[in-house]
């Protein structure tokens, strides 16, 4: 048997790891680094459910875990296909430079 | 069962070593200056939340995230990343200057979040290893249970997903293609 | 254990096989074609999405449609037909307003009618999710296809930069959805809405449950457009091509709220009193700030969106009303009107645009009754519709939406909705002024068939609804869940 990892701390860890995300998705400007701290709120999601279903011992939160990770993969590809398709009119990737439109 | 018992004991405070460690590498993903220092800490944090998915049993999972998140999709941040100006944003200030703007969200967001997160009795069940091994009441191997479950009860989502792939290869090829010519 | 899978499940999965397969096709083809046969692509999506709807039809005929199917994780009730109908209305609407706009840009059609096509497939999986792992997913699906067809137009600035705010604010909003899955994952190990009905009927609220549910409510509240999640619209829609923002006001709104419906109205109904509140505040705001923001826009595309977030703000009156019936029927009835009238006004937009004219300001419709009085006079229609004036569906659609509010005990809320469909009066009455007191242009207006088609039935559907509403009523009580 493993080791007592109580729910508590993961979900704690969990939780501060999307705080932490969340702060960086706000503050930041650029753009590649709002969606690095969009992917760490992803990961903080996947750290509780993986917590969660092993504490509830149903296996429906790995099968989330598995998705969200394809899921950030495409997306992934598709933002950063964004950027670069913003950089070559813009040549900044800073969202707040980026203002044809009002932000 | 006895596919634990090498982290018996040991495993809350290896947990809590990798926990904390990921957390850290978290706030420097949001507060490093380049993209490419907040891509590497983020590959950091990635890694050490999969050993942490492995310390709970969920292998697969954690083989999974160690090979995509870490493997692919950090690869093509870096990639992206050097090819889209890593050398100007370090002259530049990088936080947002509309404070107004963070002043009403975060409050919105972290602020409930936080005093619940602090005041709420968590539960404290401890995290059941053989949960992850289990279809029905056959003991198997991780990656074996995980594929009961998906390939029998979310089978749609799987394959919703390989459509979401195929929308995400023309989306990239789309959006990234230099040529605007005409096709024909 | 059983195996969950008959062969008759994949009759009823055939509208979305389908329209997947039509799409791959679309895809190989338009290598195949080029440029040049473009119109034939469009003729083949729009094809492609009546049959699909005619296999919606077919499967409403099947009895094995009274079981969830597959693992329980996708059902064929009355209301995800209603909803699967309204989305290929809105996707076929769009195939035939983008052929002459897409036709005349330099970029693919062949990828651009697969991807709709393919955000249609994440609508209709939307419209039958009956687990949340299956709704995130298709959610995803409808979500990543819109974000490309935002920046499709890749030569131009602004469509780049709507694909860039589009992109990640909502990549944000679905990880605090995601997040808000979590936690509610936590409430009970299931993921199942029936399940996580049964089970929340007897556990005792928990601060970290409520947590999750107000985070997913955020993440759909981001899909709909409700303030304070609304920053993006008017960009997004002022910076996509004008058929994909004509798309992106309705199909991807029609399927959040089918979402937002299913999971609230059947898995947290029991927690109303306390999301219920948010929502009322929620709705509050958004239609304040949805219509004052629409008084000061000169741009149509950007009033238009603000327009299309007050009205966002409307149609939770109906969310709030769930604890009768009243409110999802409201709902039903709101959006089958919403989506003929806002996307007739849209494709007005295109038609002024398709011929060289920069349709988006409001001066463009300067003297538009003496250019072409029909449009003018269709152009009316649904401005008044949109504005809530009997006798047209919008009317209707708020009428019930209203009641359904007042039903649940927010009366306040349902004077602060007319009121504020007073408001919307002054700016839907800048466009009317302009069209009818205003000399413009005199250049004559060129329309094409497939855009004449299009403002014909938006245009036909806002007035019968309007006029004849009992038929549409009876047979979307029948739609509501649960019956």
């Amino acid at each position: 048997m493993i080791g007592p990892i109580p729910l508590s701390h993961v979900l704690l860890a969990s939780g501060a790891l999307f705080a932490i995300g969340v702060a960086g998705a706000l503050l930041r400007r650029n753009a590649i680094q709002i969606f690095l701290s969009i992917e760490l709120m992803m990961n903080a999601a996947n750290l509780a459910l993986i917590g969660y279903g092993a504490a509830l011992g149903t296996q429906q939160g790995q099968i989330i875990v598995f998705f969200v990770i394809a899921i950030a993969a495409a997306e992934a590809s598709v933002g950063l296909a964004i950027f670069v398709a913003i950089f070559r009119h813009t040549e900044t990737i800073d969202v707040n430079k980026i203002n044809l439109l009002k932000w | 069962m006895s596919d634990g018992v090498l982290l018996t004991g040991g495993a809350g405070v290896l947990f809590a070593v990798l926990a904390a460690v990921a957390l850290a590498s978290a706030i420097a993903v949001v507060v490093a200056r380049s993209p490419v220092h907040s891509a590497l800490f983020l590959l950091l944090s990635f890694v050490l939340v999969a050993a942490i998915f492995i310390l709970q049993q969920a292998e697969f999972v954690g083989a999974v995230q160690m090979l995509v998140y870490a493997g692919g999709i950090m690869v093509l941040f870096l990639f992206v990343v050097m090819l889209v100006n890593p050398g100007v944003t370090r002259s530049e200030k990088s936080f947002q200057h509309q404070w107004d703007v963070a002043v009403v969200l975060l409050p919105i967001f972290l602020l409930p979040f936080l005093y619940i997160l602090g005041t709420e009795k968590l539960p404290d069940v401890p995290v059941k290893a053989e949960a992850f091994r289990m279809v029905g009441t056959r003991v198997v191997g991780n990656t074996e249970a995980v594929s009961w479950v998906l390939f029998r009860d979310y089978l749609v989502p799987f394959e919703v997903a390989s459509v979401f792939l195929l929308v995400a290869m023309i989306g990239a090829v789309v959006l990234g293609k230099r040529s605007l010519e005409k096709m024909d | 254990m059983t195996f969950a899978f008959h062969a008759s499940d994949w009759l009823l999965l055939a509208p979305e096989l389908f329209l997947t397969a039509m799409g791959l096709l679309l895809l190989g083809l338009s290598v195949a074609l080029g440029k040049t046969k473009e119109d034939f692509l469009a003729f083949l999506a729009t094809v492609s999405v009546g049959i699909t709807g005619a296999l919606v039809a077919f499967v409403a005929t099947r009895p094995e449609r009274a079981t969830p199917i597959l693992g329980g994780a996708f059902v064929v009730d009355n209301f995800a037909l209603f909803f699967k109908a309204l989305v290929l209305l809105s996707l076929a609407l769009t195939v035939l307003a983008s052929a002459r706009y897409v036709g005349a840009a330099p970029y693919p059609g062949g990828e651009y009618y697969a991807l709709l096509l393919f955000s249609g497939v994440g609508m209709l999986f939307m419209a039958s999710g009956n687990n949340l792992i299956s709704i995130y997913v298709a959610l995803e699906l409808m979500a990543l296809s819109s974000y490309v067809l935002a920046g499709y137009f890749k030569a131009e600035p602004k469509s780049t930069e709507a694909a860039l705010k589009y992109f990640i604010l909502g990549a944000f909003s679905s990880g605090v959805l995601l997040y808000g899955l979590s936690l509610v994952y936590g409430a009970g190990g299931v993921m199942g809405l029936p399940e996580l009905a049964k089970l929340l009927a007897s556990a005792s609220r928990s601060n970290l449950l409520m947590l999750g549910i107000l985070l997913i409510l955020a993440g759909l509240l981001f899909k709909i457009a409700a303030v304070p999640f609304h920053v993006w619209t008017p960009d997004v829609y002022e910076g996509s091509p004008t058929p994909v923002t004509a798309f992106f006001s309705v199909g991807p709104k029609v399927a959040a709220y089918a979402i937002l419906a299913r999971i609230f109205y059947v898995a947290f109904a029991k927690f109303h009193a306390d999301w219920g509140f948010v929502v009322a505040l929620v709705s509050a705001a958004t239609m304040v700030l949805g219509n004052v923001a629409a008084l000061l826009q000169s741009n149509v595309k950007r009033m238009l969106a603000y327009s299309s977030i007050a009205n966002a703000g409307y149609a939770l009156l109906g969310v709030l009303g769930f604890r009768t019936e009243w409110g999802l029927w409201g709902i039903l009835i709101y959006l089958l009107a919403y989506t003929f009238m806002n996307f007739g006004a849209f494709t007005l937009i295109i038609l002024l645009e398709s011929k060289g004219y920069a349709g988006e300001s409001v001066s463009d419709f300067n003297g538009l009754a003496k250019r072409s009085m029909p449009a003018a006079v269709v152009m009316l229609l649904f401005l008044l519709s949109l504005a809530g004036i009997p006798p047209t569906a919008g009317f209707i659609g708020k009428y019930y939406l209203f009641t359904a509010a007042m039903k649940a005990g927010y009366a306040w809320l349902a004077i602060l909705a007319v009121v504020m469909s007073a408001v919307s009066l002054f700016y839907y009455f800048r466009i009317a002024a302009a069209m009818f007191f205003t000399e413009g242009s005199p250049a004559k207006l060129k329309s094409s068939y497939a855009l004449s088609a299009v403002i014909a039935v938006c245009a036909v559907g806002t007035l019968v609804i309007g006029v004849v509403p009992q038929p549409f009523l009876e047979v979307l009580k029948s739609c509501v869940l649960g019956r």
